[in-house]
């Protein structure tokens, strides 16, 4: 394999094809690995965004009574905190992940649309300026939740809901390109002898997240467009006076929302299943299993979207239809679970920090799924609806899920991208601070939740208070120790101990046989699997 | 390796087009499934026909009547009776009260809404006044008429039957009330 790693830098220095110096460089690339960066570090910046609005949600609820922020700020906050978190930090992570590792996974020498790559990446800054900006405005940004659902968005909404309009046509159509890109790639530049059933689990799950990409976001375009009208251009698709119906904009958006939160799990699921057979010292238990099973929950996440609205007053029958649906997801994601566990069963376990991350991966997502199946009972639904108990379920999936799983790959390729080992001790604080301080901050929620205590609210009852002031430290602790991981990074960056090759001792796979750091290009010539 | 790629980008163009296009589809697709289900309450726009169906005196259903003006719309709107007992099959007629108490004219419509939503397959309005619009001039008092029957296939399962009006401004949401308008002029 050393003849792959010297290639891409004798072709390099003949054709002058090194990046270009400067601003330029980030502004004109076509590079996979550039962008790639570019999604990540624009990725980090939202998540502490986000992640800034979240600590404001957090300081007012410290007590209860209204101290630091008047209640529509607080909407603003917990609106912008939803999308800026899905749309701003954990959907480009996932796809700077897609770009650095898919072409070196699959032995290609870059995505199949390099033009359209830079693209993709470059109008998010634009979109994402548009959302904050709207924040300025007068009367201020969007404050109906992140879900918008009609009225709120249309009729009793402010004129920032424009700018949001827009700002979600951006996303989505970035991410449209973004998907259009990962297909053509994946069908068209899998190098000689890469079966589609030889793919690593990673490049699988994103093959599938990009189709569900291309069915739902087309859709959120159509239902925001739809909000544009109703309240800027007289349609009446939601309003009842001119014989819409506002129930009809759920269904739209829980259509595209339901999809949606599976593009952000099944790319955790594909990094998971790379990480833990390396430290494992064993391949992954189940491949194709893996593969059916990851299938299966993208095609049953289009029939279970009403389990969003088992209160909006469905017949039994309907009810019925998608709590069972819902149930089934348990299974394939079952069968996921145990694949991991079947995988470390028996291995040669080290507990590096992407091991750690993927172990509490596993332990808290299924936290989260269960509560998950709670609330996929019809019943007991009428009392979780809309409590603290749901705040609880989706932030477990997806910060214990899918952030925890994109803080496992920067860790794992790390070494990869930089050609420098990350500080193992700074990073094993990291991951233990995020631990500790994450499951202060969200298990409790579950309590007040099933106490009664309503979501989106910027005051609650009295004996809520002393779980609330327990949810503020820890959402603090959790902010705070993020910093040690930009810390790590700019570390690793700069300066560490040299990455081999391989880097890890039981890693398999082909962006494992470049050298470490990746070269700027790689795979000219396409590698030979057998 | 430019033409490798163009048949897959242009099918994947068309299905995102495809699914936008979706999107918009399930708003028809919403109104035909709630018409077949009465998911969503909604009574038929249309004047049912007087059957000769034979009323069921051995069955009672109470029926219920909510009225209420929109937020922006500053008429008084209520029905003259609160609720009324009815056999399945008998035809009954009320009267909703308008008063516009403003110094202006203005021209409302009534929008129906039935629960639980299943029901409303089998409420049938005879005569409506939510059927065309409603004009007042400034300070005019109307009475205004609602003739239904309860079908006596009415599911078991459902005692109680909740009408409810919302009344609206049409000025200000002009553009589609003209469709319903005209709609109701074939009536």
């Amino acid at each position: 394999m050393s003849t792959v790693t010297t290639d891409p830098h004798a072709h390099a220095e003949h054709e002058h094809h090194g990046p270009a110096k400067g601003l330029k460089r980030w502004l004109y690339t076509t590079n996979h690995k550039d962008i790639g960066t570019l999604y990540l570090l624009f990725s980090l910046l939202m998540f502490f965004i986000g992640g800034a609005m979240a600590m404001v949600i957090r300081a007012e609820l410290f007590q209860p009574g209204l101290q630091i922020v008047e209640p529509n700020f607080f909407n603003q906050m917990t609106t912008v905190h939803g999308l800026i978190m899905v749309f701003g930090a954990v959907m480009p992570a996932f796809t700077g992940l897609a770009n650095w590792l898919i072409p070196m996974m699959i032995g290609a020498p870059d995505m199949a649309l390099p033009r359209m790559n830079n693209w993709s990446f470059w109008i998010l800054p634009f979109a994402f300026s548009i959302l904050l900006a709207s924040l300025f405005m007068e009367g201020g940004g969007p404050s109906f939740g992140w879900t918008f659902y009609a009225p709120l968005s249309t009729t009793y909404s402010n004129d920032s809901t424009a700018l949001f309009v827009f700002s979600v046509h951006i996303m989505g159509i970035s991410s449209i390109m973004g998907a259009i890109n990962v297909i053509v790639t994946i069908m068209n530049l899998r190098a000689p002898g890469m079966t589609y059933m030889k793919m690593p689990l990673f490049v699988w799950t994103w093959f599938i997240t990009a189709y569900l990409l291309i069915a739902v976001m087309p859709v959120l375009a159509g239902v925001v467009t739809m909000v544009l009208t109703d309240k800027y251009f007289g349609t009446s698709f939601f309003d009842a006076a001119g014989g819409g119906d506002p129930v009809l904009f759920q269904h739209i958006f829980w259509f595209f929302g339901h999809p949606e939160v599976y593009i952000m799990i099944l790319p955790a699921f594909g990094i998971i299943s790379s990480i833990v057979p390396t430290f494992s010292r064993k391949p992954l238990f189940g491949y194709a299993s893996m593969v059916y099973a990851t299938s299966s929950i993208a095609l049953l996440s289009f029939l279970v979207w009403a389990h969003h609205m088992f209160t909006t007053g469905m017949p039994v029958a309907a009810e019925l239809f998608f709590m069972y649906c819902t149930m089934l997801i348990a299974v394939p994601t079952g069968v996921k679970v145990f694949n991991w566990v079947a995988t470390m069963w028996r291995g040669a376990m080290t507990f590096e920090v992407p091991m750690m991350f993927s172990l509490a991966f596993i332990v808290l997502f299924t936290i989260g799924g269960f509560s998950g199946l709670m609330l996929a009972i019809t019943p007991a639904d009428f009392q979780y609806h809309d409590t603290y108990f749901v705040v609880a379920h989706f932030h477990y999936v997806l910060v214990t899920g899918a952030i925890f799983s994109i803080m496992a790959a920067a860790y794992y390729w790390l070494p990869k991208w930089t050609g420098h080992m990350y500080d193992e001790t700074l990073g094993q604080w990291h991951f233990w601070c995020s631990l500790i301080s994450v499951n202060v901050l969200f298990f409790p929620m579950h309590f007040v939740g099933l106490a009664g205590m309503p979501r989106r609210i910027p005051d609650y009852a009295l004996q809520f208070a002393d779980f609330n002031a327990l949810i503020s430290i820890g959402g603090f602790a959790f902010g705070l120790s993020q910093l040690l991981f930009v810390w790590l990074v700019v570390k690793c960056i700069k300066g560490g101990e040299k990455a081999t090759d391989q880097v890890w001792e039981g890693a398999e796979g082909l962006e494992w046989t470049i050298a470490s750091p990746a070269p700027y290009h790689s795979f000219t010539t396409p590698p030979e699997i057998k | 390796m430019a033409l490798k790629h163009q048949p897959v980008v242009i099918k994947l163009c068309l299905l995102t087009a495809a699914m936008f296009g979706f999107g918009y589809a399930l708003v028809p697709l919403y109104d035909v499934f709630c018409d077949l289900t009465g998911l969503n309450g909604k009574t038929s726009t249309m004047a049912a026909t007087a059957e000769a169906a034979i009323p069921d005196k051995q069955r009672e259903v109470l029926v219920e009547f909510i009225a209420r003006p929109n937020n922006n719309m500053p008429w008084v709107f209520e029905p003259v009776v609160h609720k009324i007992r009815v056999h399945p099959g008998e035809i009954h007629r009320i009267d909703y009260l308008a008063h516009n108490i403003t110094g202006r004219s203005m021209t409302a419509q009534a929008v129906p809404s039935v629960s639980p939503g299943q029901a409303a397959l089998y409420f049938n309005k005879m005569e409506c006044f939510c059927f065309t619009q409603q004009h007042l001039t400034a300070g005019q008092q109307l009475l205004m008429p609602l003739q239904f029957y309860v079908d006596p296939a009415l599911p078991e399962q459902f005692s109680t039957i909740t009408l409810s009006y919302t009344l609206y401004e049409v000025d200000a949401v002009a553009p589609v009330t003209a469709e319903t308008a005209t709609g109701d002029n074939n009536e």
